[in-house]
Formats: C-alpha cells, structure tokens, sequence
C-alpha cells in the first residue's frame, strides 16, 4: 500500500472593512433591500468610471505589513472578462500581474506544540460581484448587486500546507489577524470571510506535485475540514483505481459532505486579463508605508510571545487567549484587575478561568466575550477569593455559575450563601474528629494499613462541612489525627 | 444681410451679451434650422426643442441679471455618445436605442453650468466606431458640402450639424482621428485635447485609453471659448489629470514669429493626394509669411500607428462593450430560451457590423497564446512612437501636417473595405496613442469639398495649439466658408 502526502493551498478572500465600495460611493453595510445599496457604477451604465478607494488600499498595505510581506510599489488593477449576469460590467478589476502584497508568511502551531511557516504568495485588492438569486423568481433569476463593487483582500497561500487540520489552523491565524487588524468583520456566514482550498495528493517522497483540484464554496471551519479530507480520500481513491486526477473546479456540498465537478480545465474561462486602462498604476510611497506601520496594533503572535515569557503560559494557551483580540483584552483586564487588588502573580490561574469556565459559559449561550454577563473586573473579584483562599477552586465553579445566572459579583454570592471557606483549625479538627467517630470501621482498616481510605475521610469531612473547608488544611489535619491513634 | 447662422460662437456670444437678441431667439433660429435642413442630412438623432427653449429663457433672464455664466444663452449639440439626464443617449447603436440617460456626463454638466442650450443629440458611428458615420444604426449622415459625400466620423453628425450652420459648435469626441478627421471632410476647426484634459466621465467609452472629448467649432477661437469651461480635472475620472486650465483666449493672438513648424515627413508619404497636399504646402506658406520656420522631422514609428491602433483599440473596446449584455438596460431580444441565448441575441441584434468585427478581433488580441504577440506588442509600439513624438518636441514647437489623405468620399465606397477605411485615419491615430492635443483647421478645397490641414502639439498645448490656428484664420478665409443651400 502506497502512502500518501496531502498538499494543500488557500486563496482567502477577505471582505474589507470600508464604509463605501472599492470603486464606488455606495455603501457596504450587509443586508440591505436588494439593489439599494448599487449605484450607476455598481450598475456598469455606460459611461460610468472607477475611482479608487484610497481606503482600500491603506487596509491592504496593513496586512502586508503584519504578514512581513513586501509592499509593491506600483501595482496595477486590470480587468478580467467573462459574462455572467451578476458580473454588471462584464469583467471584475482585480490585479493580476503586479498584486499590491507579495511575498508574506504566517505562522502556525502543529498539534504536536511546533512551528511551522506558511508562506503568502500575494494578496490582491479586487471587487465582489453581485449575487444571483435562483429561488422565488418562477423561472428566472434574480441579480442583487448589493455586493458588487465590495472590496475584497484576495490572500494566496503557497502549498504549504499538507493536512487538513494545517489548513484550518492557518485560516483561523489569517482569520485572527484580519480581525485584529479591524480590517475584516471575519463573518462567514454573510460571506464577508471565505475560502478555496487547491488541494493534491502526492506519493510520500515524491517531489513533483498532483494534479490539484480546486474547492469552492468553502464558508465555516468545520466544512473546510470535511470537504479536504472528503477531497483527499477521493483523490487517493481514484489514483489507486487506476484513474487520473483531472485539474477541476469543485463545489462542496455541506449537505452531503462530499465534493462535485463543477467545471473542468478545458471549460474554463479565458479571462483576458489587461491592464483596465480605467485606473492608473497604484503607487505605494514609503511614507504612507510608514503612516500605516504606525497603525499597527500588536500583533497575536506578538501577544501571544509575550504572554509566554511574561506570564509564563503555554504555547497552547497563549494561542487560545489571543485568538480574537477581545479575548485578549478580556483577559488583560482581568490582569489588570487583579494587579488593583494587588494580587499579582495569578496570571495562570486569570487564563484557566478565562480559557475554562468563562469561554464554556459564552458557547453555552452562543455570545461572544464582548457580551459576557461577568465582566472582566468581576471575575478578577472571583479569583481574589481563590487567591486569598476565602473560597476553595471547586466552591468558586458554584460562585461562578450564579454570578453568571444573577449578575452579582462574587463577594455578594459567597457571602449569601455561606460559602466562605473554613479556615479555622479548630473547626475543622472538630468536624474530622466527629466523621472519625462516626466510621469506625473504615478508622480500624485505615490503621490496619488500608491507606487508600483516606480519600473517603477527606470525602467525609468536606461533605460535612459543604465543601468549604480548606483542603489543605483538612488533609494536613487528617493525616495527623488519623495516625495519632 | 448677416444672419444669426453666420456668425461665429464668439460673435454670438458678444451679440448675447449686448442684448442685440436673445437666447430664445437665436434658440428658435437654430431649431427652425435643424427643423427644415436635418431631414435631408440625418445630422441629429434626437432634437430637444422644448427643454432647450426652456433653457434659453433660463439665461436670457441670467444674462439680464448679469448673473449669467461664461456660455450663457449659446446652442450647442451635444454628440450623442455623452450621457444627457433624461434624454435618449444611443451611442449610435440600436443597443441603446432605449436608454434613457439617468445622469449627465461631467462635460454635459459643466456646460450646462455655464449656460449652454442643448438643441439635441447628434448622430455618430456606432459606438464611435467607424471613420464616415455610415455604421449608425440610424443610418448615415449625410455631409453638407455634397450630400452623396460622407462627413467623416465618428463625429459625422456633430460635423454635419456645425458644417451645415444647425447649430455653431458640436462636442465630439476623438478616439483615433473621430474629431479632426470629419472636421476636416467638412470645413470646421476639430480640436482634440491632450489625454486627460477633459473629463471622460459620462462619455460612453470605445477605447478608454484613447478616448478624449473635443469640440467641433467654426473658428480656433470658439473652441478656445469652450475648451475653457469643458476642461479641467473630474475627481470622478481617475484619468483626468489635476492640471489648471489656462484661459486659452488670452493667448490666442500672441505672435508666430519664430514659431518652429515640424513637418512630418511620414505624413507626406503614402496614400496622399496630390491636391491635398499642395493645399497643405500653401497653407505651411501663409505660416512662413508670419515667421514660422519649417523644420522636417520624422517619426519612424508612426507608419505603425494604424496596425498598433486596431489592436489596442478593439481590445478595450472589446471589454467596455461587455456591459451591453441585455441584463439593467438597453436592447434585449425577445423571449429569451435562457441566459445564453439572451446574452448571444441580445448582442448580435443590438450590435452592428462594425462593432461585431472590433469585438471579435479584441476578444482575440486579448486571448491566451496571442496576448503577448498582439496586445503586448502593441503596447510597446505605442511607447516607441510616444517616444517619437517627445522627440521630435524637444525640435519644434508643433507639427503639422494633413488631416486626411483625401476629401470626402462617396457614402458607400469604402463600407465593404474596411482596411481602406481604417486607413483614413492614418494621420490622426498617432496623436491618440501618444495622448497628444491635436487639431484641424480649413485649408482650402479640393472639387469643393474641404480640406483639412492637422496640428499637433505637445501635451497640455492646448493654448499653444489655439493661437497657431487663430493666427492662420486671420490671415484666411476658409473657416468662413459655408456650403452652397445652407447660407
């Protein structure tokens, strides 16, 4: 049996952030009534120009430079041609020849904790087309131009990438940093995110690559998945039935979870590419380079490197906590929180809870960390109770829970309910000497030698008192009472 | 006894502003005109009499108020290749013989701002594709000076209109040669401004990069009148080019001594007439009588300027007619089977010949496997003979040269030949390719018909271009010349 090596590129297109289209003044907000949102440019009339959106170009020159990519001095908008009746002018501008980014990278982080490169061929400025609508119409089509003329980052991954869990890991990083970069709403439902994988198979060893096949129609992380690894055993599967792989255009189908031809090699378009004599060359100055360098927030692997040295956190956990820039400010306020209370040195216990109960409570109710019913200076005001050990780890899931349900702070709750741990050696000698009393047969076998008896004690006492004795104490207490027979 | 129809726009314009008649008057003049003399020469597509007399009593109030712009009161033709707001824009073509424009072009707007009246829309070729405006699908325009004779084109009906006193200037516009060349076939001053110059926003674009609009005119001076307000950068036109429009009156009478004439050897070469050129030499003679020097300059590559013009032309022309697709406006066919079929016969019934022969040979200039060997090659022809000319300009100041190897032709002589007919724009195409202002003024006659002799200047010599043409008509009657049936 001959083993296999999956090859994989991604062409990414991001939806750019700005208030008016890449050619046009009409705006670009989502959702409008069909058609409301195109003006006579959107529309292709006759005797209508492009004007380049100057913002475009900034958010494009941002992403260059936060993937370490050369940004081209001069680059060039030209025209691809074909018909298709949500294409309003009969060509898309795009560039082709001399994109405005080339030459990036993007790191990723391998299941098995390391490292590994992906490098950016290009990233390109063009325009969406519209959308055709094919239901509710009695037999013919609706055209919504609404999208067309919205500007879109197209980003060019090399074939870096050989699995499909890379591919996912390196979409979610470009997807993280759109985002951090407030260039991109990063929304794939509303397609403002998207994705098509090329994808080959390759004899291990061999150097020369597959014939690769292109998957469209790629909109949520889960489907990026299927659809590769659906792709990849069709592939493996035709080569080893003596058939060949033909270059082909195909079309995920979620429903189904499986891939179909959509058009092949030969029945492609002839795009006759030009330069669109519409627009003059894009001329990129080293200042405006350097005006928007000087926007550039920091970075996730930036964050994420200093979370690791200063905090001491895991790669892993590094990862997660910079993951959406919210997350990170979220828990740099929780830090910060803390510091007020002069409780520094919890930076591990701030990312369990952030990363644990705080990130399953917000998937629980489907929100996201901007809308979170405990902020971050009130779960700073839970983790103060665990640091200054009023209450136990496990006391603080149950404080956790009702201050997610009420919208209390923790000291409210802990103290409604008498939750307070006790730390009263006194106390909790009286309660072990009473559970002592009580079992007197597991007391005789524990000190015949059964030590693994000791778990049902500390079970006993911290049923006795609710849960809320330290446990330090009790098994430091235990330990001694129980030999002291 | 001096008519309205004989003065120039200059004249007019000072009548205007003296109050020796008004606005509507001259208004009513013209359209009785257009009404009685256009039937016989198809000149105009669409005639806007009631919005142009609203608009004359508009500015004859102004011009009372002294509120008035620069224009205010004068009629014009509008070619109907610009975008009109509310007025029927067909480009020629049975495409758009139901569209509507929703907005004005930038060059409509300006005018209108400064007061000109729209009698209407001229006709043209298709598309402004076509050198005698017989490929109108409103069929040909007949030229004033002989009405078996084409005025030339595109601008043919812009042409026929000024020529035949229907109105005292025209917009055109000139892709490679659609200003000067019918200009020249009918006895007006063409002037096609550099690239750049004025606005292309709301002109229904052929080839863009080639594509500029101008005005047809009587005199060097009325163009200078209205090249003042048409010109100047269009945020809306990336481009146009932010430059300052100088007052191009205000040097039109500057002296010519000492002016260095470039005479283009590729120019006196070829397929020239011999009657043609002697008009030619005579007129580089009244130049030398004003102390012009004649320098021969050649430029090697502009003999490439044709075969380099049919393919870059057809190859954005081939692009910017894909909008014409049946789907948001214009001609579609009837009962469409499905989307292809409404695509090919919408297409192939809205578009003429011509137009079907440009988009073919772009489409195939621009496929895979010949891009490099046509368009590519093109491109870097233009560059050689753009290079030409700056070279020749650091020599002299103008060149010159005819406009046309011939007077008009009969209407019908060169349709089937279409080689033959791209050939008459053999002198005007190179200065589209470079981009270069350029302009034709009446020489003399041949068999009494026109001729036209063509001046090219640097960029942005506009007004260097004016006063040239300014100091000929003071010493020549040409431009006053008017066709026998329409004085």
């Amino acid at each position: 049996m001959m083993s296999w090596e999956t090859v994989i590129g991604l062409e990414i297109h991001a939806q750019l952030a700005t208030r008016s289209k890449i050619f046009s003044s009409a705006a670009t907000a989502f959702g409008a009534a069909p058609n409301a949102q195109a003006n006579l440019v959107d529309l292709g009339y006759p005797g209508v120009l492009p004007v380049l959106n100057r913002e475009a170009v900034r958010m494009a020159v941002k992403f260059g430079l936060a993937i370490a990519a050369q940004i081209s001095p001069r680059s060039i908008f030209a025209r691809k041609n074909y018909f298709y009746p949500d294409l309003p002018k009969g060509y898309q501008i795009s560039q082709y020849e001399k994109p405005v980014v080339e030459k990036g990278r993007m790191q990723i982080l391998l299941e098995d904790g390391t490292v590994k490169v992906i490098g950016i061929t290009r990233a390109h400025l063009e325009e969406d087309a519209g959308k055709s609508l094919h239901e509710d119409f009695h037999g013919a089509s609706g055209i919504d131009l609404n999208r067309a003329g919205t500007p879109l980052l197209e980003i060019v991954s090399e074939p870096d990438m050989r699995s499909a869990k890379e591919a996912v890991a390196y979409l979610k990083k470009i997807h993280t940093l759109v985002r951090y970069l407030e260039i991109c709403d990063g929304n794939m439902q509303e397609g403002s995110f998207r994705c098509d994988a090329n994808v080959s198979v390759r004899p291990v060893g061999q150097e020369k690559f597959g014939t690769r096949c292109e998957i469209k129609n790629l909109n949520s992380f889960r489907y990026i998945e299927k659809a590769i690894n659906y792709e990849v055993a069709r592939q493996i599967e035709e080569i080893e039935s003596g058939r060949k792989i033909v270059q082909e255009t195909r079309l995920f189908d979620p429903d189904k979870g499986e891939t179909r031809s959509l058009r092949s090699k030969e029945e492609a378009n002839d795009y006759r590419y030009f330069p669109d004599p519409d627009l003059l060359p894009v001329v990129i100055e080293q200042d405006f380079i350097e005006s928007v360098r000087a926007t550039l927030p920091e970075l996730p692997d930036q964050k994420a490197a200093r979370y690791i040295e200063k905090f001491g956190l895991s790669a892993y956990d590094a990862g997660v906590l910079t993951a959406s820039r919210e997350m990170g400010d979220y828990y740099e306020a929780v830090l910060a929180a803390l510091k007020a209370k002069n409780l520094e040195g919890n930076e591990k216990l701030a990312a369990n809870w952030t990363m644990g109960e705080l990130s399953a409570a917000l998937n629980k109710d489907g929100i996201e960390i901007t809308q979170t019913r405990i902020d971050a200076e009130r779960l700073a005001g839970l983790l103060a109770r665990i640091a200054d050990e009023t209450i136990s780890g496990k006391i603080a899931k149950e404080v956790f829970e009702s201050m997610w349900a009420e919208g209390k702070d923790a000291d409210t709750i802990i103290e409604a309910k008498g939750l307070k741990q006790i730390t009263d050696t006194g106390a909790i000698e009286k309660t072990i000497e009473e559970v002592m009393a009580a079992n007197p047969k597991q007391l005789a076998d524990y000190r015949s030698g059964k030590d693994k008896l000791f778990g049902f004690f500390v079970g006993q006492v911290m049923k006795v008192t609710g849960g809320k004795a330290n446990p330090a104490q009790v098994n430091e207490l235990l330990k001694k009472k129980l030999a002291a027979g | 006894m001096t008519e309205l129809h004989h003065l120039t726009l200059a004249e007019l314009n000072e009548g205007l502003r003296a109050r020796r008649f008004s606005s509507v008057e001259l208004t009513r003049h013209f359209l009785a005109r257009i009404e009685r003399l256009n039937p016989a020469l198809n000149a105009l597509i669409t005639v806007t009499a009631e919005q142009a007399l609203a608009a004359a009593h508009r500015a004859d109030e102004l011009l009372a108020s002294g509120e008035a712009g620069a224009l205010a009161g004068l009629p014009l033709v509008h070619k109907d290749i610009f975008c009109t707001d509310g007025v029927l824009t067909t480009c020629g073509s049975r495409m758009l013989s139901n569209f509507v424009a929703p907005y004005d072009a930038t060059i409509v707007e300006k005018l209108s701002q400064s007061g000109v009246v729209m009698l209407g829309k001229a006709n043209m070729d298709e598309f402004a594709m076509g050198s005698s405006n017989e490929t109108s699908f409103y069929g040909p325009v007949k030229n004033p000076w002989d009405l078996k004779k084409v005025p030339g084109g595109s601008s043919g009906g812009s042409a026929a209109a000024v020529a035949a006193r229907l109105a005292p200037v025209a917009t055109a516009t000139d892709t490679g040669g659609s200003i000067r060349q019918p200009a020249a076939l009918t006895g007006l001053t063409g002037l096609k401004p550099t690239y750049g110059r004025v606005s292309r926003y709301g002109m229904i674009a052929f080839a863009s990069s080639l594509d500029q609009a101008g005005t047809l005119t009587y005199t060097a001076k009325d163009a200078a009148l209205v090249l003042r307000d048409m010109a100047g950068f269009d945020p809306r036109d990336s481009t146009s080019v932010d430059t300052p429009v100088p007052d191009y009156l205000a040097t039109l009478d500057q002296p010519l001594a000492g002016l260095k004439i470039g005479l283009l050897k590729e120019f006196f070469e070829g397929g020239l007439e011999e009657s043609t050129a002697k008009l030619i030499r005579e007129a580089l003679q009244v130049y030398e009588r004003l102390g012009a020097k004649l320098v021969e300059v050649s430029l090697p590559n502009l003999p490439l300027s044709v075969p380099t013009y049919y393919v870059v032309a057809p190859a954005e022309c081939s692009s910017n007619l894909s909008r014409f697709d049946g789907v948001r406006f214009g001609y579609r066919c009837e009962n469409p089977k499905d989307l292809v079929d409404m695509y090919k016969r919408s297409r192939g019934e809205g578009f003429g010949a011509e137009v079907k022969r440009r988009i073919m040979t772009g489409t195939y200039v621009l496929s895979a496997g010949y891009y490099d060997a046509y368009y590519l090659r093109a491109q870097k022809v233009r560059r050689l003979i753009t290079d030409d000319f700056a070279r020749a300009f650091q020599q002299v100041d103008v060149l010159m040269g005819p406009t046309s190897p011939t007077p008009a032709f009969d209407i019908g002589a060169k349709v089937d030949d279409p080689i033959t007919m791209y050939l008459n724009d053999i002198y005007t195409i190179g200065a589209n390719l470079a981009g270069l202002p350029a302009l034709s003024i009446p020489c003399g006659t041949v068999g009494g018909l026109p001729v036209g002799l063509q001046i090219i200047g640097p960029h942005f010599a506009e007004a260097k271009l004016l006063n040239v043409a300014h100091g000929y008509q003071n010493e020549t009657p040409w431009h006053r010349a008017i066709p026998k049936g329409y004085e």
